[in-house]
């Protein structure tokens, strides 16, 4: 496939077109994925996590800066929530980064996280995995803590930043449990503001007190930035090498690590398939509609209603 | 058209003039829409107005300008999309404009004026009608 030519050599609009397909679920792009597949893994993965405003994007934009400075190049995939009022979306962490947009060295791309079932993280990936294929030596991925799919995309990430600021250690219901257990680095950032020393040991208490601490011999920092002023962000690059060399240090942990990333992305898909073919097939016949009346009307039970859509499903062929 | 293409628009306010409320009350009117809206932020050349609307493979672009830069601004932009053969990417333009202006940025390529007194809901129509997602 000619595509498949021009997304290897870093063509910047048939990337760009590329991943607009697979956000929009166009067959083809699944095709040209499947070739693209042996021409992954080559990128380094940093998933950039945290709360709404605590300087995610303006942490991205000075990473970029620095890694671009070493001849590094780099793709962003900067994801934001769907409305789930009007499925639109306003995509506005370009706002920070715009100081790369000429470099041919950096491609950035905005990403909604559209439908419910399993849409983020199934496209995401997919995105990755092109600006991967497109020959990207950095992918970094910024989204935003508030649900379960950042602890999804956290399993495409090589290294997992979770960014802080100061005052948050203090209200732990803010930091849920899951997002303490996939951090590899803690980033406090806003650190000119007061309170940092508190928020460290926090943070340090908690992440010491977590059940899955010292994952694989790693364990995680907690470094103090302040991306506005481009301050701690060699330091962190530093650190995220440092996690990077621990990876590849060991091959039985490296070997488990491709496993549960292989693992994950396959079931992931397999259930995002199933989903979305079963929805497709009931909301364009009606039948799901139907189903909800008679639900309803208790004329059936959710239970078996489920269980004839997908028994019917899985009779039939998969497209 | 695939019902899942959703409209994707940059909303994008070069030239040097300081405030973005109008952008930003466009880009909430999309968002409501059901569009995804690429917000750049202020202060951009036309060159990175275009390279980011590539990069994001955007349906269009919707610029707005309050100091008067817009008769280089706006066809600017048009111009540099079809050097990037991208001129299938929708311009359009907003903000206050002399009259006599709107004919002649039309007539350099920007698909649509938008003045002030617009009301929101028909410059989403206007959209709707207009631009195609993915280009189909
Ligand atoms: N004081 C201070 N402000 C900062 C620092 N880093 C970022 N900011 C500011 O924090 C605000 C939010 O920054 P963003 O980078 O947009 O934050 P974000 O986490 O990407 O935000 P969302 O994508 O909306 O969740 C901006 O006004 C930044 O200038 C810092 O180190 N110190
Ligand atoms: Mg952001």
């Amino acid at each position: 496939m000619e595509i498949v030519q021009k997304i290897k050599t870093g063509d910047i609009r048939a990337v760009a077109r590329l991943i607009r397909d697979i956000d929009d679920n166009i067959p083809e792009a699944r095709e040209v994925l499947k070739e693209l597949y042996s021409a992954t893994g080559n990128a380094y993965v940093i998933g950039v996590t945290g709360a709404p405003g605590v300087g995610k994007s303006t942490l991205v934009d000075q990473m970029v800066s620095h890694l671009r400075k070493s001849g590094k190049t780099v793709g962003v995939l900067a994801v934001d929530p769907t409305s789930p009022f009007s499925g639109g979306a306003i995509l506005g962490d370009r706002v920070r980064m715009q100081r790369h947009s000429m470099d041919e060295g950096v491609f950035i791309r905005s990403m909604a996280t559209r439908g419910a079932f399993g849409g983020l993280t199934q496209s995401t990936r997919s995105a990755i995995d092109v600006l991967d294929a497109m020959g990207k030596d950095y992918v970094i991925v910024e989204t935003v803590g508030v649900g379960q799919d950042e602890v999804d995309i956290v399993r495409s990430s090589d290294t997992t930043l979770i960014v802080l600021v100061p005052g948050m250690g203090d209200d732990v219901q803010a930091l849920k449990a899951g997002i303490l257990e996939v951090g590899d680095i803690f980033v406090i950032n806003k650190s000119d503001r007061e309170g940092v020393d508190k928020t460290v040991g926090d943070i340090r208490l908690m992440i010491e007190m977590g059940e899955k601490r010292y994952k694989d011999g790693w364990r995680p920092p907690i470094l103090t930035t302040q991306a506005a002023f481009d301050k701690g962000i060699r330091e962190l690059l530093d650190e995220i090498e440092k996690h990077r060399l621990h990876l590849l240090s060991n091959k039985t942990m490296l070997s488990k690590l491709r496993y549960e990333k292989a693992k994950s992305d396959l079931s992931e898909m397999i259930k995002d398939k199933i989903a979305k073919e079963i929805f497709i097939d009931i909301t364009s016949s009606g039948e799901f509609e139907e189903a909800i009346k008679s639900i309803i009307d208790k004329k059936i039970d959710p239970y078996t209603a489920c269980d004839k859509i997908v028994s019917a499903k899985l009779k039939s062929n998969i497209r | 058209m695939n019902k899942e293409r959703r409209v994707r628009v940059l909303v994008a306010k070069p030239g040097l003039d300081g405030h973005d409320r109008g952008a930003r009350i466009i880009a909430r009117a999309y968002r409501d829409a059901g569009f995804e809206v690429v917000y750049s932020g202020l202060h951009q050349t036309p060159e990175e107005v275009v390279q980011a609307a590539i990069q994001e493979d955007v349906d269009m672009i919707g610029l707005s300008s309050l100091a008067g830069a817009h008769m280089y601004l706006f066809p600017r932009v048009v111009e540099l999309l079809k050097e990037k053969n991208a001129d299938d990417i929708v311009v359009c333009g907003g903000g206050i404009f002399p009259e006599e202006d709107i004919p002649k940025l039309k007539n350099a390529g920007i698909k649509e004026v938008f003045t002030p007194g617009t009301p929101l809901t028909e410059i989403v129509n206007w959209v709707k009608e207009n631009v195609n997602p993915g280009g189909v």
